[in-house]
């Protein structure tokens, strides 16, 4: 299977707030003769099982067959629609179930140029880092992703490990999980001989 | 036993003469005794061959052999040399058994997501497969429990029987189980021939070539998690894992008991178990309980955790949790 390789700045992440905590552990005033007040909220950063630099694989977004490049047919430029409407081929198959009373194409599709995303900043990301899209929303789900809780983690439990993209199990214009069929039940003893 | 290893019989002495020294019975004649004695030679001799016989081909190596854990390496060596011959002309491919021991600083823990899991049945199958389970008679290693929603954890109102076109069911959840690795095993400690023991990374094993069937552990274990082979194991040639360890996923014969082993020879070369692989939705972790940034040690210190039947003081290392 030919993955593709995206570095998260898990290492950078970590060692930055290590430096903050750090910091403001070396400047903060002795408080001495104060009464113990309620303990301070501290950022807690999930400790995540690769090491500083270790390279995190995802796999490819599955997108549909032939979409993408999206730039072949939508043209980079200021002019787009961005209108509520029903869509056309070859977007029709599209079930939009994704919080649709308040949402639309935009909110993260780049409306000016089309192969990227767009987080709620503005800024401008690639189809392969949409988790930092998905995490805009559901920071619980991003933060036990990166910690290997949510989602499916392959490859080594003592090294190198694969990690699925939000996308590859959760439809992102319908992401609750489809229902599935079951493997078949296990023989009652009585049956076995 | 005597310095050189090997064992001597002692000869005590004052101790009854031999069979043949004995003095002819009083009142019976010396030919009666006789055709007796010569009776009872043959019939132990018949007796004896019939024995043989009926074990099919047994190598005297084997049914003399050491204790595994007690094995040189080289005892190893050969041992697996005599399986890997045996089971390969069996199966019809080249059979691979490893003795891989456990890594220092390494002992295994397992997740199980019980908001996540959708009780679809692939881990028991990529479990059977894996392991090499007999397919008929059916001996599956992990039992999926459908329990109601209303009840919570209540095996009075679970079903591992249950059958759906679609799953997860509208209000229930579902409850993997398999053997728990508890750290004070009561099927280890009723084993009357210590043919199953505790490995210093936290698997139990069982070692099929000691085992004497008498399914003491089957009862001993409060999660079910031991399966007798009550009839030849079956797996067909091509469905054969041919990548084994000694205390794992090897061919069994019939009459021994079996369990899950944490897939010993998928995690002891550092990769995850079967079922973990397998799972669709990601419900299942794995990792090193002594590793402070593994997952699975971030799932016991931040998520709701529970141990199965932990009123029984089984300490198992396999942790059932809500990761919402």
């Amino acid at each position: 299977m030919a993955l593709r390789r995206s570095v998260i700045g898990i290492g950078a992440g970590v060692a930055l707030a290590a430096a903050v905590l750090w910091g403001v552990a070396l400047h903060a005033p002795p408080a001495r003769g104060n009464p113990p007040g309620p303990p301070e909220a501290r950022p807690v950063e999930p400790p995540l099982a690769a090491a500083p630099g270790d390279e995190i694989e995802t796999p490819p977004p599955p997108f549909s067959e032939g979409i993408f490049p999206c730039t072949r047919c939508h043209k980079p430029g200021p002019d787009f629609d961005d209108g509520r409407r029903e869509l056309g081929d070859p977007h029709d198959k599209i079930k939009f179930e994704h919080d649709a009373e308040h949402r639309w194409c935009l909110d993260c599709h780049n409306g000016e140029q089309r192969d990227h995303l767009r987080l709620a900043s503005g800024q401008l990301i690639d189809f392969g880092e949409s988790y930092k899209l998905c995490g805009q929303c559901h920071g619980d789900k991003y933060r036990d992703w990166r910690a290997g809780i949510h989602g499916k983690r392959t490859g080594r439990w003592d090294g190198h490990k694969k990690y699925l993209l939000c996308v590859n199990c959760h439809n992102p214009h319908s992401p609750h999980f489809r229902p599935i069929h079951p493997e078949p039940a296990p023989k009652r003893p009585e049956m076995i001989r | 036993m005597s310095s050189d290893g090997k064992r001597h019989l002692a000869v005590i002495p004052g101790a009854p003469p031999a069979a043949d020294e004995w003095p002819d019975v009083p009142g019976e004649s010396p030919k009666a005794t006789a055709s007796r004695r010569q009776f009872l030679r043959s019939a132990v001799g018949v007796a004896a061959a019939g024995l043989m016989a009926s074990c099919g081909k047994i190598d005297m190596e084997d049914f003399l052999r050491k204790q595994f854990r007690e094995m040189t390496p080289e005892d190893k060596q050969r041992l697996i040399a005599r399986l890997e011959r045996k089971y390969s002309e069996k199966f019809h491919q080249p059979v691979h058994v490893s003795t891989v021991g456990p890594r220092p600083g390494v002992e295994f823990g397992y997740g199980l997501d019980l908001s996540r899991c959708i009780g679809c049945r692939r881990c028991v199958y990529a479990c059977v497969k894996e392991n090499n389970q007999s397919r008929d008679p059916q001996v599956h290693w992990i039992r999926v429990l459908e329990m109601d929603k209303e009840h919570g954890v209540d095996l009075a109102h679970s079903n591992m029987y249950y059958d759906a076109d679609e799953v997860p069911r509208p209000g229930h959840f579902y409850m993997p189980v398999q053997c728990q690795q508890c750290r004070n095993a009561p099927c280890v400690k009723v084993c009357p021939v210590k043919a199953t023991w505790q490995e210093p990374d936290g698997i139990v094993v069982i070692d099929y070539d000691r085992c004497v069937g008498c399914r003491c552990c089957v009862a001993a274990c409060p999660y079910g998690a031991r399966h007798f082979n009550w009839g030849a194991p079956q797996v067909p040639d091509e469905q054969l894992n041919p990548v084994t360890h000694y205390l794992g996923n090897r061919p069994r014969p019939k009459g021994v008991v079996e369990k899950c082993t944490f897939c010993i020879q998928r995690t002891r070369e550092g990769r995850y178990p079967a079922c973990v692989e397998i799972c669709p939705v990601g419900a299942r972790k794995f990792g090193n309980l002594l590793d402070p940034t593994s997952e699975i040690r971030y799932l016991i210190e931040h998520k709701r955790v529970f141990v199965f039947k932990e009123e029984l003081n089984t300490q198992p290392r396999f942790y059932y949790f809500y990761a919402t």
